[in-house]
């Protein structure tokens, strides 16, 4: 009994037959791959303000000697002169990206819940479906897609942008095979009480699917935010930030530098997102409490 | 039941019977409308019309001409190249696919056993580069130049004494692609992953703590792979499909088209007919090859997974 209970209490602090050395061994992995990793973005930090002379300096320095933000300042002068004010771009995007989001999670977790949870005719083969769009790959696609929305008359409107991108097979299918650990007694016991699927959905599957939940968010965000306008958008008014970031930072050579910074930019709001839901996902700490 | 009745009876019924199920359902088909909506008319129409596409000759001008197998034909008897491209795509798909999954499950395993802060830290150290669309810093540090970092280092270190080119030598750049493929490719699968080891049912742990589980190997083992099994399948989905439609990172990073076509992949085949030359006919048929293969791939890993 007393053993048991020992067991107990070690296991509450979720250090079952954990070792201090081992975790401070796993520390210092994940620290060394980990500079590996952010080497590369390390290097656009410092490059972004790096002046131009530094840039063909030998050898190449891991630091800026004197650090500027002229960088930043060409790529804001450069986008600010064209006829249309930087800040419509930056409205444009936040739009676009804000849309795509919140409506793309909405939907896939409903779509998700009731493909994982509820047995209906043709439910089997829309999950079929929605498995085989994620393997199709085909660049023949963009010009199929591109007919329907001309068909549709969207082209050359922010619309172009938002309603390709809202059903997103990839999400649906995440969200479906995080649900479906859901056990279903859980479901059966909310029915039994009387609540409608809407309510089962929204008030019991999802609060406890949080980090799938935050993890679509932060798929989403990134995917729309970086949406590259291509030969759907022409009206400089309805351009989003990728796009003009792209062309600013790509006239001439010598404008790493500015490539650089716009890189740098562009990052900022998809980490500030992750981190957001990051957080969000690692205080879920699931206690369902229900066995099957 | 409606074995001993007439099977016109036997259809009818089974027909109303469905309906009736239907409309048992209807609340699931309202659940569900939403996104099927935007589904069907912007991937389901595009994809059911760009099917026949592959057996025609389509050069975007003119309205698309029956050829029967004649594209199929020509891509597996007569195109050298496309025979190359199968070739680095093999090579790319075994590096970054079966290593990178691997990869990331056990770094989000990893993450999962340090405290809640690091978790953050690390989650987005190890995730932040398939967010950067990065390819000029490394252009710079792959530069063939004394300028390019690793260059610098390699002949600081002094393990050689000449600048490579990384990015032009024939030798090098399927290499310089598939590490730079690999820096990505912690990305959905990696970041779903880490989800999956957050929703484990903390109860679960402590069971195991009681009957016996000893360390860290015993509990992955027992406990944590057989409740990840739906999201280490999304993880594998989503690797096979990146790492088989690779393409993009090596035409970016070392040029379009490579030397000797030593970084081209069945995806950059598929761009060249269909964005260079127009033969859009041509290019889905690659890309109707490239599917069937991912297709039978996911059924294999999905049985794998079901065992």
């Amino acid at each position: 009994m007393a053993k048991i209970n020992t067991a107990k209490l070690k296991a509450s602090n979720r250090s079952a037959g954990r070792k201090k050395g081992g975790t401070i061994a796993v520390f210092f992995f994940l620290l060394i791959t980990g500079i590996f990793m952010v080497m590369p973005i390390y290097l656009t930090i410092v490059m972004s303000v790096k002046p131009v002379e530094e840039l063909f300096v030998f050898p190449p320095k891991l630091y800026a000697i004197r650090p500027t933000l002229d960088n930043f300042r060409d790529m804001f002068d450069s986008l600010n002169s064209s006829r249309v004010p930087f800040s419509r771009y930056v409205f444009n995007s936040l739009y676009v990206t804000l849309t795509v989001t919140a409506l793309q999670c909405i939907f896939s977790a409903m779509a998700a819940f009731v493909l994982a949870k509820c047995r209906f005719p043709g439910s089997k083969a829309v999950n079929w479906i929605i498995v085989t769009a994620l393997l199709y790959q085909s660049n023949v696609i963009y010009i199929m897609q591109y007919i329907v929305m001309s068909r549709l008359g969207i082209i050359d409107k922010p619309l172009a942008l938002i309603l390709p991108s809202i059903a997103s097979p990839m999400g649906v299918f995440l969200m479906r095979q995080s649900i479906s650990q859901i056990p279903d007694s859980m479901i059966e016991a909310a029915k039994v009480d009387g609540a409608g699927l809407m309510r089962i959905c929204w008030q019991i599957v999802m609060p406890n699917q949080k980090p799938a939940l935050m993890t679509l968010v932060i798929f989403a965000f990134q995917a729309a935010w970086n949406l590259q306008a291509g030969s759907l958008i022409f009206q400089e008014q309805y351009k989003t930030l990728p796009t003009v970031v792209a062309q600013a930072a790509a006239s001439g050579i010598a404008k790493a530098g500015v490539a650089m910074a716009a890189a740098v930019f562009m990052l900022v709001p998809p980490v500030v997102v992750f981190m957001l839901a990051q957080r969000k996902v690692i205080e879920t700490m699931a206690y369902s409490g229900i066995k099957e | 039941m409606a074995r001993s009745e007439t099977y016109k009876n036997e259809k009818k019924s089974s027909i109303k019977e469905l309906w009736r199920d239907i409309k048992r359902n209807k609340a699931c088909y309202g659940m569900l409308a939403p996104f099927m909506i935007f589904f069907i008319i912007f991937t389901v129409i595009p994809v059911v019309m760009s099917l026949p596409m592959g057996f025609t000759d389509f050069n975007m001008a003119q309205t698309p001409k029956f050829v029967g197998l004649s594209n199929y034909i020509n891509l597996f008897l007569s195109d050298k190249i496309f025979m190359r491209s199968i070739r680095v795509t093999l090579v790319f798909t075994i590096f970054t696919g079966p290593v990178s999954y691997v990869v990331c499950f056990m770094l989000a395993w990893l993450i999962n056993e340090m405290p809640k802060k690091l978790k953050t830290i690390f989650t987005l150290i190890f995730y932040v580069p398939s967010m950067a669309n990065i390819y000029t810093v490394w252009q710079l540090i792959f530069s063939g130049d004394m300028n390019g970092y690793l260059n610098s280092f390699l002949i600081n270190l002094g393990i050689i004494n000449a600048p490579v080119q990384w990015l032009t030598d024939g030798n090098y750049v399927l290499g310089a692609s598939i590490a730079v493929q690999l820096w990505i490719s912690l990305g959905a699968g990696f970041l779903a992953l880490r989800a999956g080891f957050q929703n484990i049912d903390r109860t679960l742990y402590e069971a195991g703590a009681i009957e016996g589980i000893r360390n860290r190997w015993q509990e992955l083992i027992y406990i944590v792979i057989p409740s990840m099994k739906p999201q280490m399948m999304f993880a594998a989905v989503m690797q096979i499909v990146s790492s088989f439609t690779a393409g993009t990172v090596a035409q970016n990073l070392v040029g379009f088209p490579s030397t000797d076509y030593r970084a081209h992949t069945i995806m950059t085949h598929a761009y060249d007919y269909g964005w260079v030359r127009y033969e859009m006919g041509y290019a889905a048929a690659i890309c109707m090859v490239l599917f069937a293969v991912m297709f039978l791939c996911s059924k294999l890993i999905g049985r794998v997974l079901n065992k």
